[in-house]
């Protein structure tokens, strides 16, 4: 089985940070309509490094809401990460130390998880450290960049650069579901649920992070169902 | 305003959600249907990210349009990962810029 190294994460991370240089630009450029300084802002995206969580802590920032509400907040919107972190897991190589999980662990977000568990193979310390590198100079830097110089770029290229990290993400879906048809019913099942639950007025009581957990999970399960792996055979 | 007991109660809590799985879940899974479902998720994840969000995500419709349509052509050729995002990118850049022309 193939391992790969330093380099090759961070080639697999530039586009990444690219869009995360895009998505904190405007992240910053919000969150300072909200009163939170740019200083802040930056040492917030540098220590947490994920996107709907920093929108929902700006939000009770500026509320002056409580420690405990803080807290419960971060805990339901990023509780994917738990189970990312867990899928990671059956993919890690064996010389991992427990000091090295420690520090990849920082660095599990939706787009480097996508990443790096739909690579082939086994993932090594030196890739997960590479494959981290960029985007989080570019979500660390783009929130500076916004904060300090938001209305510098062209509105319609700061608009344009919206779309990025979701055609970084068309890059791993349809390869994908070219090559596997659980892998396709998957995407189908997750997506046609994700939009009942956004649009069916009933759920509109469900929170974004929500609406993501419950759509991936029961679409994994239906897929799952119909094409369990057994061990061995794909790569998860 | 003291922001900084926020900052310490963000990052504390979202790096121990990822790293406690990750540092302390050390069995080899090997239930058919829950490989299935570790192997589908990051897709399945990934696409109720991916729709309907893209079709918002320059602020208009149909640069996005064209980028999702540059996404997927791009993404059926197995393009790599930056090139499908920089042509998507531009794709809805040039749609945006020519659509008030027409």
């Amino acid at each position: 089985m193939e391992a790969y190294g330093y380099k090759e994460g961070l080639r697999d991370g530039l586009p990444i940070g690219l869009g995360y240089l895009s998505v904190s630009f405007g992240f910053a450029i919000w969150a300072v309509k909200q009163g939170i300084p740019g200083l802040t802002l930056i040492l917030l995206s540098g220590s947490n490094l994920t996107s709907a969580g920093q929108v929902a802590g700006v939000t009770v920032m500026a509320a002056g809401g409580l420690l405990v509400e803080l807290a419960l907040t971060e805990l339901i919107i990023n509780l994917r990460y738990a189970l990312m972190s867990v899928t990671l897991t059956q993919k890690l190589h064996p010389s991992f130390t427990l000091w090295q999980r420690m520090l990849a662990a920082f660095f599990v977000t939706d787009e480097i998880f996508a990443v790096s568990s739909t690579r082939k193979g086994l993932l090594t310390f030196p890739y997960m450290m590479g494959l981290g590198c960029l985007p989080w100079i570019g979500w660390t830097l783009g929130t500076a960049l916004g904060a300090f110089a938001g209305a510098l770029l062209p509105a319609a290229l700061s608009a344009a650069l919206g779309i990025a990290i979701y055609g970084m993400f068309m890059a791993i879906l349809v390869p994908g579901a070219l090559e596997d048809r659980g892998v396709l019913l998957a995407i189908f099942a997750a997506v046609a649920l994700g939009l009942i639950l956004r649009y069916v007025p009933v759920f509109s009581f469900l929170s974004e992070g929500f609406v993501i957990i419950l759509s991936a999970v029961c679409g994994a399960c239906v897929a799952a169902l119909v094409r369990p792996v057994r061990a061995g055979e794909g790569e998860a | 305003m003291k922001l900084y007991p926020y900052l310490l109660v963000m990052a504390l809590v979202t790096y121990l959600i990822r790293m406690l799985p990750l540092a302390f879940f050390r069995r080899k899974i090997t239930n058919p249907f829950l490989l299935g479902v570790l192997h589908y998720m990051p897709y399945a994840v990934l696409g109720t990210m991916t729709v309907p969000a893209i079709f918002t995500s320059t602020g208009e419709p149909v640069s996005a349009v064209a980028g999702f349509l540059v996404a997927l052509l791009l993404g059926l050729k197995r393009r790599s990962l930056i090139e499908v995002a920089l042509a998507a990118t531009a794709a809805a850049y040039v749609t945006s810029l020519v659509l008030p022309l027409l």
